[in-house]
């Protein structure tokens, strides 16, 4: 009774079937040559690729990293678990502030080096993700959207309204990590992208190891269980508030590392990088490049990162030219640039190689529209 | 944990089992039951009411959708639960399952009452069912939805994922290697690799007993499984229930069909406009002149 149907005929795809089929260790010494590349774009300055003479490349390239670190973060929270959070910046700002409130002279506070507000940002935006997640993560879809969105403008008012938060005034000379050139200027300046760019890129690399060790593991399904179908996942066993809580926490603690080290890049920080806006910014990287896809969100936050710096004539229309373009995507792509993806199971291979022969699953592809499933209640 | 994994073959162990000889088959098919076996301690012997449904009703505003509804489950048995469309079938399913709270009366299972237990603590303490208009993770593979099944009885949480723990990596194999035990025993493991919404509809209702079974379910409830199967499918599907519960399973079987109901169960409770007005075995009820009226309705010249 298992015979049947095994020769199936497969859909386009070769490419990714192919890559799926090579060997472990094959796809890590593919990856090696596209990560150095990755990590000398700055300094390539490639021609095409240029932002010069408009915006300084090494800088653009930083604001795309950067964007493409809260794009995973808004990945777990969007694209794995499936909530609807309209006020990601709102961690973002948590965590930019922790950093300028602790290294600014500007701040009353006690100051701590740079980079040990890096994991104090996290672990209090963190906080901040539960504190907002216990109240509302009763909610669903789109009254969870809406909450979000007020958390994030509660943060945004607050940073205006509390006289130690400096509203619009800001705080100058936010640290930076330690290290001086010969000339005795640091490493880490704000015109200098190139060292900011590489640290940025090493910290996702670490999150994606660790942001791919939570998807291949019970934590992982429960959430995909939770964004395909929560009463079912609860029905299944899933304790889902504790997991859409988590993926809650872990998202914030993302963005918040993400705000600080914004903070530390640009050494300025005011109210006025936390509007709504950005909310919608980031989120759109996510959708652009493919919800629950992490290689996706990051192609995502490099296109609307990239896109303004490159050609800055358009960028005071950039927000017309995404809509435009994610209305057609939405059209004729729905699932994003690169369908959601993700693998669920450690022993996956092995599991699938010894029942069916072959290593990975066969199709990435999302059908077009989610309301094509079957079997959902109408 | 099925055969030794020594020599893996093109094509996986679906085309190895194809080129078994009878005898092999059915050895390698024994193991894949007891590998799914149910081995949990049941703390009620065979025979004895493992789940009570006790004097519940469920009220909906001033519709009452199950009238003070009695009866016992046994361990062991498979106990067929009919009754005309809106009889109060899935509703008791729902009570039963915490996702709906009785409005008075009381479940038991293992003479515990479940109380106000969450649903996912429920199905912890031994209750899995299947859904009637299936829904299964679709954009999980077959195997994934399972193992999110077996996930029920793991306690692997962030931190251990995170930092890739021993105790991740143990219940991961154990998970795993019961999920691929489960389509092998449903059937559907070739296409062990497809994501849920992908597969055939009949494959899809065999995913969701195997996603069910993954939780080692003390009682597990069936709710209109053969619902849009050809007679063929029907007698497979059969086939798979009676599988069940020789594999020490206790099930509870929601169902339209007759034939099936009466092929399959071993005993049969019949609700009506939320009462139960019948309950007996197969031929008992066969006969019952209160179910048939139910079913086929009483002529007027009859009632005169």
């Amino acid at each position: 009774m298992t015979t049947s149907q095994a020769a199936r005929p497969r859909r386009a795809g070769r490419l990714g079937e192919w890559w799926n089929n090579l060997p472990r260790p094959q796809q890590w010494a593919a990856l090696v040559p596209i990560v150095v590349l990755i990590y000398f774009l700055p300094v390539l300055n490639p021609p095409l690729l240029t932002t010069e003479p408009y915006t300084n490349f090494p800088i653009a390239m930083v604001h795309a990293a950067e964007l493409a670190m809260v794009a995973i973060g808004l990945n777990v929270v969007v694209g794995q678990a499936g909530l609807l959070d309209l006020g990601y910046v709102g961690f973002f700002a948590v965590g930019a502030y922790v950093a300028a409130l602790l290294t600014s002279k500007d701040s009353m506070l006690h100051k701590l080096p740079y980079l040990a507000t890096l994991p104090l940002a996290m672990v209090v935006t963190m906080l901040a993700g539960v504190l907002l997640g216990l109240p509302t993560l009763r909610l669903r879809g789109d009254y969870l959207a809406i909450v979000t969105l007020g958390f994030g403008e509660i943060v945004r008012l607050l940073a205006t309204i509390v006289p130690d938060l400096k509203g619009q005034v800001g705080f100058q000379a936010v640290g930076h990590p330690p290290g001086t050139k010969a000339d005795g200027s640091p490493i880490f300046a704000a015109n200098n992208g190139t060292p900011w760019y590489w640290l940025v890129v090493t910290l996702i690399i670490i999150l994606l190891l660790f942001v791919g060790n939570l998807e291949r593991s019970r934590v992982g399904r429960a959430w995909v269980a939770i964004r395909e179908d929560e009463d079912a996942a609860e029905l299944m066993g899933v304790p889902t508030f504790k997991f859409k809580l988590w993926a809650f926490a872990i998202g914030a603690a993302i963005g918040g590392l993400s705000g600080a080290l914004v903070a530390g890049q640009t050494g300025f920080m005011n109210n006025q990088n936390f509007s709504v806006a950005f909310s919608v910014l980031y989120l759109a990287a996510v959708i652009l490049g493919g919800s629950g896809n992490k290689v996706g969100v990051m192609v995502g936050a490099f296109i609307v990162s990239y896109i303004p710096d490159r050609f800055t004539n358009l960028s005071d229309r950039k927000y017309l030219i995404f809509g435009l373009f994610l209305v057609v995507l939405m059209i004729f792509r729905p699932q994003g640039l690169l369908g959601a993806r993700q693998r669920l199971l450690s022993r996956g291979r092995q599991a699938y190689q010894r029942l069916i022969g072959r290593g990975e699953q066969i199709s990435s592809e999302s059908s077009v529209a989610p309301s094509g499933e079957e079997g959902r209640p109408a | 944990m099925t055969t030794p994994p020594e020599k893996v073959p093109e094509g996986g162990i679906v085309v190895e089992i194809e080129q078994m000889s009878e005898e092999e088959r059915a050895r390698h098919f024994a193991e894949v039951a007891e590998a799914v076996a149910a081995d949990r301690d049941v703390a009620v012997e065979v025979g004895e009411t493992l789940l009570e449904v006790h004097e519940v009703t469920v009220r909906f505003g001033g519709l009452t959708a199950l009238d003070s509804v009695s009866f016992g489950i046994r361990r062991g048995e498979i106990l067929g639960l009919i009754g005309p469309n809106g009889a109060g079938k899935t509703t008791c399913f729902n009570a039963m399952t915490g996702v709906y709270r009785p409005t008075s009366g009381r479940v038991l299972l293992e003479g515990r009452p479940l109380g106000r237990a969450a649903k996912h603590n429920i199905t912890r303490r031994g209750i899995a069912r299947t859904f009637q208009n299936i829904r299964l993770f679709g954009e999980m593979t077959a195997l994934e939805n399972v193992v999110v099944g077996t996930d029920a009885r793991h306690k692997t949480s962030v931190l251990g994922a995170l930092l890739r723990l021993p105790r991740h990596y143990g219940e991961e194999k154990a998970g795993t290697e019961r999920a691929m035990a489960l389509l092998e025993f449903v059937g559907i493991a070739d296409r062990a690799a497809d994501k849920a919404k992908n597969l055939p509809y009949g494959y899809q209702r065999r995913l969701e007993i195997a996603r069910a079974l993954a939780t080692e379910p003390k009682l597990l409830c069936l709710d209109e499984p053969a619902a849009g199967f050809n007679p063929a499918e029907k007698e497979q599907l059969m086939e798979l229930i009676r599988k069940i519960r020789s594999d020490g399973y206790t099930v509870l079987l929601i169902e339209h069909d007759m034939r099936l109901v009466m092929g399959v169960t071993d005993r049969i409770v019949v609700l009506e406009f939320g009462k139960k007005i019948a309950e007996g075995l197969p031929a008992e009820i066969r006969e019952n002149p209160a179910v048939i009226a139910a079913y086929l309705g009483v002529p007027d010249d009859d009632a005169a």
